[in-house]
């Protein structure tokens, strides 16, 4: 029995749902930001390989495989900018990154 | 997009020449020990300058590269020169700067080159994978950058913002992506635009998936765009980032974020202009309400840029809302003036710098007439044009986008566009009037590099000679607009 399309693109749309309050409401830590990326381009990729197997078409797998790199780049950078922040503010407290009100 | 493999990489040649210049420059600067700043630096303007040279030079007749998911057309090579001119400007604003700060890295203007690659890349971009990586590839080095003063708690916390909110702005984007390939069955725009042609029955319409795709899209572009309502990290990284690097973010980034959405909403999404005019509408009355109000109370001119850019981008976006030739156009004049005046303005502040330190608030520049008449005149003329007062340039941008506007029928739209205009007008005379007839405060030191006087006295020339010369700007921009058009 296969599992129709719907079922995937609803999963997705929750995991990206997650993603994306995980930024707006953790009070927390910026680590659980970056986590919360990653949710969100996971979410992504699940659009991606699910309606490339319903559709026959191999693009939306590449683009799967271009979002996995990019994300790993990504994080890189993004880890590589809270380890300088930590280093001159001692915390990565979502609440300490306060100097510049916006 | 056919199957067939291409090797059509000659229409890519300013990329690919970039691209090359920036790995050998790369092992260059590693390879020397001291002094590789100073060796990377002209180097990387350099190849800056002639990959713009190559792309003035280039065919400019619509070609695709790599089978399609990439396009030069003359719109693409109007707004590369535009960016790399931008960019290399802004590496020379920088050296001053870079030096006083012991910042002279090699690094920096590698990733102003890798970033302007980036931009390239963008605004030909002609499939959702094409935009996608083009779009990383130019916010990849620009969280580096605005995290470049690495010991100082301001720039370091400018970086994570960018980061985290950028990510977010990524994250929706592709999730529009997903959403438009999944209910079209393609990436390819040329694919997407025959697709949406309105055939000989009835008007084009978009699928509810492909609509809800299409404003994820356009959302995560008006985060790249700083156009409310996602502008909120721009003030805060405007503020903390170095004072150049904030130069090059009001720059080169935003044509190419420009350009970027210009063909995505014309070419591919043109057909169904009606479904997202009325996002741009709304996108661009906010952002030129919110740049002029907002502005009024800042004391730092960063962040008061920062608020001023906003606005800016929302009296661009009244020419693409227009959805016409006419508003491409004005668009694409608009872009080449904001970039050359915000180059030239924040020339400008990076002169403020009193016994060696770099200030930023307003009332720093209070009674700078007295004491330095040369750049509190190019302030004035620059605050001026910001303002849209003629005979500047800023004037004529601003003209041809309210315009385009009122051919297409969108009067209350410039309507509100001029009203926004005349208080933003407030605080840009506040800064004139605060330099020319206010108590004078201390005197900054005198500039002690030459190139940031060029760019200055270059950028003024350019926003005072426009009316004389406007020829040339305006010829290009008509063939670039033309080609945007299906």
């Amino acid at each position: 029995m296969s599992i129709p399309l719907t079922h995937y693109l609803t999963l997705a749309a929750i995991i990206f749902t997650i993603g994306v309050f995980g930024i707006f409401l953790n009070r927390k830590n910026v680590i659980v930001m970056l986590m919360s990326i990653e949710l969100i381009l996971l979410a992504v990729n699940i659009n991606f390989v699910a309606f490339s197997v319903f559709l026959g078409d191999l693009a939306g797998q590449v683009f799967a495989m271009f979002i996995l790199t990019v994300a790993a780049a990504e994080a890189a950078i993004g880890l590589a900018i809270v380890v300088v922040f930590f280093r001159n503010r001692g915390s990565i407290d979502v609440e300490d990154i306060n100097l510049m009100k916006g | 997009m056919d199957s067939q493999p291409a090797f059509d990489v000659i229409p890519a040649l300013p990329e690919l020449l970039l691209f090359i210049a920036g790995l050998l420059l790369l092992v260059l600067g590693s390879l020397r020990e001291r002094d590789a700043a100073r060796l990377v630096t002209p180097l990387a303007i350099l190849s800056l300058i002639v990959a713009a040279f190559v792309v003035i030079g280039g065919d400019k007749t619509a070609a695709p590269i790599l089978g399609g998911h990439f396009v030069h057309d003359s719109f693409a090579a109007f707004l590369k020169v535009v960016i790399l001119a931008g960019s290399a400007a802004s590496i020379l604003l920088a050296q001053g700067y870079l030096r006083n700060q012991d910042l002279d890295r090699f690094e920096y203007p590698l990733l102003i080159l890798f970033a302007s690659l980036g931009m390239c890349m963008m605004v030909s971009a002609n499939s959702l994978l094409a935009l996608y990586m083009a779009l990383e590839l130019q916010s990849l080095p620009l969280y580096v950058m605005a995290a470049f003063n690495r010991d100082q708690l301001r720039s370091t916390e400018a970086g994570l913002k960018y980061f985290v909110l950028g990510a977010l702005a990524s994250g929706m984007l592709l999730y529009g992506c997903s959403l438009v390939y999944g209910f079209t069955g393609t990436l390819s725009f040329t694919a997407l635009a025959d697709l949406l042609r309105p055939g000989e029955t009835g008007v084009a319409s978009l699928g509810i998936g492909a609509l809800v795709g299409l404003v994820f899209v356009a959302a995560g572009l008006a985060f790249k765009l700083s156009a409310v309502p996602f502008h909120m990290w721009t003030p805060d990284v405007y503020e903390g980032a170095p004072t150049p690097v904030t130069a090059f973010f009001a720059a080169a980034p935003k044509v190419a974020a420009v350009g970027l959405t210009l063909r995505v909403l014309m070419q591919p999404f043109g057909a169904v202009a009606g479904e997202w005019q009325q996002i741009i509408v709304f996108i661009s009355v906010a952002s030129m309400l919110l740049g002029a109000f907002a502005a009024i109370g800042q004391t730092n001119i960063k962040r008061l840029l920062a608020y001023s850019g906003i606005g800016h981008i929302g009296f661009a976006l009244v020419g693409l809302a227009a959805g016409t030739e006419r508003g491409v156009y004005a668009v694409l004049i608009y872009m080449t003036i904001y970039v050359v005046m915000t180059l030239g303005t924040f020339a400008a502040v990076l002169m403020m710098r009193r016994q060696g330190r770099y200030v930023e608030t307003i009332d720093d520049l209070a009674g700078l007439s007295r004491r330095q008449p040369m750049l509190a005149l190019a302030f004035a003329i620059f605050m001026f044009s910001l303002a849209g007062i003629p005979p500047l340039a800023g004037f004529f941008g601003k003209l041809y986008v309210f315009m385009a506007a009122i051919e297409a029928g969108l009067t209350p739209l410039a309507v509100i566009g001029v009203l926004a205009s005349v208080v933003g007008a407030y605080y840009y005379l506040r800064i004139v009037k605060l330099i020319y007839f206010d108590a004078p405060a201390e005197a900054f030191d005198r500039p002690d590099r030459v190139e940031l006087q060029a760019v200055l006295g270059v950028c003024a020339v350019l926003v005072l000679g426009f009316i004389l010369i406007p020829g040339p700007l305006l010829a290009t921009a008509q063939a670039a607009a033309a080609a945007l058009m299906p």
